[in-house]
């Protein structure tokens, strides 16, 4: 009974004051989540203390003393672990970027191609999207990397594509490209690229006004064409392929020398990385494009438009903005199953630094925190940037 | 002072507290590990993924290798049943991890002493149960003989291994170029070696001829000679237990020195009427290393019949009947010309 009458003091109390209303629960929530973070980190201080280890961050500036095979800048073992930490960073950023590009190409073309009118083309790309996101990407990993890898040749009889590529057991080479007066070539790329961005910008202004059209694909792709060419034909550039060549190491032990290199580990990652992801990048893109209303694609026809300019003008700008939001989330996954690059020996990130230098320095926690917050960052950063897009494909409302 | 009973009782009281810490003086205090692991009724045993001869899992689940046999001396001595135990298989890169969180008590998983895993990780190493090297694993049809050859290669390894530090150090010091391929686990680096991924395959010698048996084709292999570091291998408890610590030290010492006094698991009981006072300390019959240790007074009786002496559980682990196949070598007694030398158990 008293407590009832304390109760409904409280509450007329409260209710007579709106900010308080607004402040406490914010006060109490904020001042419960510090009480948990201090509390755990007073946990792990105390049991750290317990057992007589340090913390800290010194660790970076110390000796690696360990050697990666595939690094992006320069790195030997005697460098430190910060650096060792940037490498790591660095592949796990490669693998991102041509995993996503890959899985973009496949995925809006197998997600287009779904809604073919030909039965036998929209089966096929059915089946390829059930097939490959119906199995875990671990075991697709495996796959690419033990099965594809027991097939690939030994460096003695490597397969030599289009006369430029080599491909063998330990990777694929790319010849080195020596350019002598690259600079004509260069600044011929930069001046028909800035050609081609004003012309666009005028034909736009021009067909917005006039309406009158002009070839824009045609022009600037003979404009991108013709002046390098001209650069090196008449501007003295050259180009020569330093090709590696096969070093004989033992009676049966080949290397080639000279080139770069694709570690077979990089292109597994990259083919099982972009195949999985492209399925679901499919599916979000055939659910933007079957979005657009058919009323859509009808007024289109009945303008005159081919099927083709339908799906280019009408279709795509509308359906962008449903595609784009799914999209950005198949990004992210696939910028955090990278790092399964640690069951198949790619030296990403979590391998170099949250395996072996893990190991090494015993730092748990440090270490671990910092590959949280990379990569968070990568993350925040795809999604800020695709974010950007999504707000410049809306639709304005005027 | 006058005799009451209030006198009474308190002499009493003085005299019993005086004469129970004076005869608790010879004992030890059980620690936290021992008390947790008796009430659990199971030690538990961090071993590796599949290392034949150290700790494999068979069809069934039973576990053999001289690294488990070390958790099985364990269990013998404090729980008193040798098969009382719980094996984790951890990967090199969490057995560190795993033994600090208390996911386990005992990592028995051929880990190396080195001065950083003793020191900086809060890690303690409880002896050596198997001294060994680093080596070289080519194909025979490679034509490699010696490590003199082995420039350029690509070499397969395990993460977070001394291995990875010591190859580094072998190719800067001979000046040759290599390239490591580091996978996380043990099966991985096997298939990536058969399939010709790379040149060779580099871990501990003992390491290298148990997973030689998992080739597809084991006798195209071969391990070069050369030994290109000190790989001494032996048993992990964390830092801040002392008491465990020393049960885990003392086990394993206790079937160094059977093996050196000839007690085998078959003649244990006879042993008890023998002559020798260091033979009689070892079976239980004579002594009080048990209270040492927080123990009853036959752990090590119990750990040479239930587990064997350490000849035994080499010969029948990595011995040379056995496909792993490996001869004494250092690890022989130190009376018969290898550095195994047991710390006398009294």
């Amino acid at each position: 009974m008293i407590f009832k009458n304390q109760i409904l003091r409280i509450n007329d109390f409260i209710a007579e004051r709106p900010k308080l209303q607004f402040y406490l629960p914010q006060a109490l929530t904020a001042f419960f989540i510090i009480f948990i973070i201090g509390y755990f980190s007073f946990n792990a201080g105390s049991n750290m203390d317990e057992q007589g280890l340090t913390t800290g961050f010194g660790f970076l500036g110390s000796e690696a003393q360990f050697d990666i095979q595939f690094h992006l800048i320069d790195y030997h073992g005697g460098m430190t672990y910060g650096r060792a930490y940037l490498v790591g960073l660095l592949n796990t950023i490669l693998v991102a970027v041509l995993g996503i590009i890959f899985a973009t190409i496949l995925g809006i073309f197998f997600g287009i191609t779904r809604l073919s009118k030909n039965w036998l083309v929209s089966k096929i790309a059915e089946w390829y999207v059930e097939i490959w996101r119906n199995v875990p990407l671990l075991l697709q990993l495996f796959f690419w990397y033990f099965a594809v890898l027991r097939a690939l040749p030994p460096p003695k009889e490597s397969a030599h594509l289009f006369d430029f590529f080599i491909l063998n057991i330990k990777g694929l080479y790319i010849p080195e490209f020596v350019w002598t007066n690259f600079n004509a070539l260069f600044y011929s790329i930069i001046g028909s690229l800035a050609f081609v961005i004003m012309f666009f910008i005028w034909a736009k202004k021009v067909q917005e006004s006039t309406g009158k059209q002009y070839p824009r694909l045609y022009v600037s792709l003979g404009v991108l064409l013709a002046i390098p060419t001209l650069s090196i034909l008449a501007g003295g550039v050259q180009l020569e392929f330093i090709r590696p060549e096969l070093k004989q190491i033992s009676e049966t032990v080949y290397n080639y020398e000279g080139g770069s290199r694709a570690i077979p580990e990089l292109i597994a990652l990259v083919f099982a990385l972009g195949l999985y992801t492209s399925t679901f990048i499919a599916e979000c893109v055939r659910a933007g494009i079957q979005g657009v209303g058919k009323g859509q694609k009808e007024a289109a026809a009945s303008i005159g438009l081919t099927p083709n300019q339908t799906l280019r003008l009408v279709v795509m700008p509308q359906a962008l903005r449903i595609i784009i939001p799914p999209t950005t989330n198949q990004y992210l996954n696939l910028t955090k199953n990278s790092s399964l690059a640690a069951a198949i020996a790619y030296p990403d990130l979590v391998l170099v630094f949250a395996g072996t230098a893990l190991m090494q320095t015993g730092r748990a926690i440090e270490i671990v925190s910092i590959t949280m917050l990379s990569y968070l960052t990568l993350s925040i950063s795809i999604s800020l940037l695709m974010n950007w897009y999504n707000k410049k494909m809306a639709l304005k409302e005027k | 002072m006058k005799i009451t009973l209030k006198n009474l009782f308190s002499f009493l009281a003085v005299f019993t507290l005086v004469f129970a810490i004076g005869t608790e003086a010879m004992a030890a205090k059980a620690g936290k590990t021992l008390k947790n692991t008796k009430k659990k009724g199971f030690v538990k045993c961090g071993v590796s993924q599949g290392v034949p001869g150290f700790s494999n899992a068979d069809a069934s689940g039973n576990w053999t290798g001289i690294d488990v046999d070390v958790c099985r001396a364990v269990a013998a001595a404090v729980l008193g049943d040798a098969g009382k135990v719980k094996f984790t298989p951890l990967s090199a890169k969490e057995r560190f991890t795993a033994l600090k969180s208390k996911e386990i008590d005992v990592l028995s998983r051929n880990t190396t002493w080195t001065l950083s895993r003793d020191g900086g990780i809060g890690l303690t190493f409880n002896g050596v149960n198997f001294y060994d090297g680093q080596g070289f694993m080519v194909t025979k049809a490679s034509g490699i003989t010696s490590v003199n050859g082995l420039n350029g290669v690509s070499a397969c390894v395990n993460i977070g291994t001394t291995t990875e530090l010591n190859m580094r150090d072998f190719f800067n010091s001979k000046g040759f170029k290599y390239e490591p391929v580091v996978f996380e686990k043990a099966d991985e680096v096997v298939a990536a070696y058969d399939s010709g991924r790379c040149d060779t395959y580099t871990t501990d010698k003992s390491g290298l001829a148990a997973q030689r048996t998992k080739l597809s084709d084991p006798s195209a292999h071969v391990v070069l000679p050369e030994t290109i570091s000190k790989e001494p291998l032996g048993p992990v408890t964390r830092e801040g237990d002392e008491n465990w610590s020393d049960i885990v030290r003392w086990s394993l010492n206790v079937m160094i020195e059977a093996e050196e006094l000839g007690i085998t698991s078959s003649n244990a009981d006879a042993m008890k009427t023998s002559e020798n006072p260091a033979i009689k300390r070892l079976v239980g019959a004579e002594g009080e290393t048990g209270a040492a240790l927080a123990l009853d007074q036959e752990w090590s009786l119990r750990i040479i019949k239930q587990v064997g002496n350490y000849g035994e559980s080499y010969e029948r682990n990595v011995g040379p009947d056995t496909p792993v196949g490996l001869t004494r070598g250092p690890n022989a007694q130190w009376i018969n010309g290898g550095i195994l030398y047991a710390n006398p158990t009294r």
